[in-house]
């Protein structure tokens, strides 16, 4: 008896046709499509996106060379080299970040005891070469310099949650 | 002056002039559908996802079909080394062709068709059947694993349903007691087929979606598992023919459900019969509407799953309602040539 | 005039390539070939005002026939290379076998008479080929047509029950049972109160199984 109420159910097409009631309905509902480039989602405040260098408002980089980031990162894409300046201070020489090899976990940005090396919202730096993706010290700086304003309120919102 | 045109027409060059100027008049229009079918099936596939599908070229995207075939003409043809390079470019035109050449029959209105032969029916069935071949040489010819198991799996798919639709097809022309597809369209003047002959007109859709190769019968393509199937190595004309192709013959299908089930160009209830062809294109509408809507809800079949559909459902099935309908018929005398 | 232009054609078309068939080095080639004679076989039907058998052809052989042949040679894979020698040890065989054919063919063609009535069968008004093939062969040859598919479901069973094999050890999906599957016989909710060992029903007939497996 169940075999039979089972074949005649499946007979009857119910499941399918309550699956194509389901997409028409769908159909007429009202599309999430958002017109990209003029139009963008959301970000979090803990979105990763490009890589920056932040600096004090007194125009001081932060960075100390301490190399917690190069120490942590997993994909091993942070190159660091650092001497002494003039006035005493330790600061870096050299600081490359491969993007090619960044995986964007965050854990550069976590370990940093100064908040100096940060991901920040930009998401479309997308280049002809590999080479170009190549960043070193001075484009990150560049990068902070651009992004402080967003970086700068993002650390904010978040910071209820540190 | 049109006396004269009709004099013209009836000798032997203006007779073939003629069939040109009936098959171009039937081509171009689909061929114009098929481009369009390709932004309507992106359109509501979007719209099923929540997306809202091409609409950046043109107003609401309208002229992404051209943009589509002017990236596909700019492309190379890369025919591979290890193919057989006649065979290769050949299975593409052959699929094309089969999509055009079945049209001649199709009758868009009362005694408009281009050739109202008498086995219409058999002729198209008969070039149905015969697409399965530009797959299978594709497929060969390709000298590629994936190309070829796509082309096996579509060589069994398309032979098994094909068993299913003609047991339909005979249970209709049981109904119409003709060959000719206008002599079925006429016997539906009381009643369509699709009301007494429900069953199969569900099979005859699901066996004309495995025919065509649509989801859910997608495997000879199955991207998931075989990449294309059995155009993995196609690119630019040769790969856009069997892209028309593949179209043009879900505009077939969707014209010969509608003949044999939907009443061609015969409007619901005798209304409007001057709307004829429109009727017709209407009903071909809402048939392609559902091949874009069922290929936006179910999943692929798995190959077991599609011949055990093929065989052990489809075909029982068939074959019981065909002699369900003969036996009706003769019991209660409504054979159309008793 | 152009009719027999076409017949000529055809005729010529159907002959060579029914040569190329046996002469082909490719067997893919070959079976490409036999599709193209049955074509033209079907176009000579065509010409013959029997569009019925032309169409049956098409789709019988052509369509399904020749694709399984297409498939078989596929599977196959005789390399072109491979059946270059060793024809001769089946010479005799086959000259034997073509011998016995012909002779065949021969006796049948002499015994072959023209009814002198049945030369122009005027074909009656308003009835199409289908129509008169289909009063014949369901009338006066009833017996013998339903006696040749009867022999031809008795091949079809054979073959069948050739390949068949009992698949023991291969696990079968019974699909009507997982679709009839519900969360009802899978899933069961348990109310487990807390530091107590939950008293799940059927487990101690699990634990004394050797293998608990995943699924069922």
């Amino acid at each position: 008896m169940a075999f039979l109420d089972r074949t005649a159910r499946s007979l009857l097409l119910g499941e399918l046709l309550a699956g194509m009631a389901l997409t028409l309905r769908y159909f007429f509902r009202p599309k999430v499509t958002i017109n990209y480039p003029y139009e963008k989602g959301p970000l979090s405040p803990r979105f990763r996106g490009e890589h920056a260098l932040r600096r004090y408002p007194n125009g001081e980089e932060r960075c100390i060379a301490c190399k917690l980031c190069e120490a942590i990162c997993p994909a091993q894409a942070i190159t660091i080299e650092a001497e002494p300046r003039p006035d005493g201070s330790r600061r870096t020489t050299r600081y490359d970040i491969d993007m090619t090899r960044c995986i964007y976990c965050g854990l550069c940005e976590e370990a940093c005891p100064v908040d100096a090396i940060v991901e920040g919202p930009n998401f479309e730096f997308a280049t002809e070469t590999r080479e170009e993706l190549y960043y070193d010290k001075e484009r990150l700086l560049a990068n902070g310099d651009r992004w402080e304003t967003e970086i700068a309120r993002r650390l904010e919102m978040d910071a209820k949650w540190r | 002056m049109i006396a004269w045109v009709l004099a013209f027409f009836a000798t032997p060059l203006g007779y073939l002039i003629l069939t040109v100027l009936k098959a171009l008049a039937i081509l171009v229009p689909l061929l114009m559908g098929v481009a369009y079918l390709t932004y309507f099936e992106r359109k509501v596939l979007g719209a099923i996802q929540l997306r809202k599908g091409p609409n950046v070229v043109g107003p609401w995207g309208l002229f992404q079909p051209f943009a589509d075939a002017i990236k596909m003409i700019m492309k190379e043809t890369v025919i591979p080394s290890g193919g057989n390079r006649a065979l290769f470019l050949f299975a593409p035109m052959l699929t094309f062709f089969l999509a055009m050449i079945a049209w001649a029959v199709i009758p868009v209105n009362d005694g408009w068709a281009i050739s109202d032969i008498n086995v219409g029916l058999l002729y198209l069935f008969a070039i149905s059947s015969l697409g399965v071949y530009g797959i299978v040489i594709a497929g060969w010819a390709s000298n590629s694993k994936y190309a070829l198991l796509g082309a096996m799996r579509s060589a069994a798919q398309m032979v098994s349903y094909e068993v299913s639709m003609g047991f339909v097809l005979v249970s209709v022309l049981l109904c119409a007691g003709s060959l000719n597809l206008s002599d079925i369209v006429r016997a539906q003047q009381h009643l369509w087929f699709c009301i007494p002959l429900l069953p199969m007109f569900v099979v005859f859709f699901i066996s004309a979606l495995a025919e065509t190769n649509r989801a859910p019968f997608d495997i000879p393509e199955g991207e998931s598992e075989i990449v294309a199937g059995f155009f993995v190595e196609y690119s630019s004309m040769a790969f856009g023919l069997f892209f028309l192709g593949e179209y043009a013959n879900m505009f077939l299908m969707s014209a010969l459900t509608s003949i044999l089930f939907l009443g061609g160009w015969l409007g619901p209830f005798g209304l409007w019969p001057v709307l004829g062809p429109l009727w017709l294109i209407l009903k071909i509408c809402i048939l392609l509407f559902v091949f874009l809507w069922v290929r936006a809800t179910f999943p692929r079949y798995r190959y077991d799953q599609l011949m055990r559909l093929g065989w052990k459902v489809f075909l029982p099935l068939s074959l019981l309602w065909l002699v369900l309908t003969s036996g009706a018929l003769l019991a209660f005398g409504w054979l159309p040539h008793a | 005039m152009i009719a027999a232009l076409l017949f000529w054609l055809f005729a010529a078309v159907l002959v060579g390539s029914a040569v190329m068939v046996v002469t082909a080095r490719n067997p893919m080639h070959g079976v490409l070939f036999l599709i193209l004679a049955f074509f033209n076989a079907a176009a000579l039907f065509v010409l013959a005002g029997a569009e019925f058998l032309a169409m049956v052809l098409v789709i019988v052989y052509v369509g399904a026939v020749a694709v399984l042949f297409l498939f078989v040679v596929m599977m196959l894979d005789i390399g072109a290379a491979r059946r270059k020698g060793g024809w001769q040890a089946y010479l005799p065989a086959g000259l034997a076998v073509g011998a016995v054919l012909f002779a065949e063919v021969l006796f049948s063609l002499a015994g072959w008479k023209l009814m002198p009535a049945a030369v122009a069968v005027p074909q009656p008004a308003g009835l199409s080929n289908t129509a008169a093939l289909a009063g014949v062969l369901y009338t006066r040859y009833l017996l013998l047509f339903q006696a040749s598919g009867l022999v031809l479901l008795v091949a079809m069973i054979g073959a069948i029950v050739l390949t068949l094999r009992e698949h023991t050890r291969s696990r079968h999906q019974s699909i009507p049972r997982q679709l009839a599957r519900d969360h009802r016989e899978t899933v069961v909710l348990l109310d487990v109160p807390l530091r107590e060992a939950p008293v799940v029903p059927g487990e101690a007939k699990k634990q004394a199984a050797p293998a608990p497996g995943g699924a069922e």
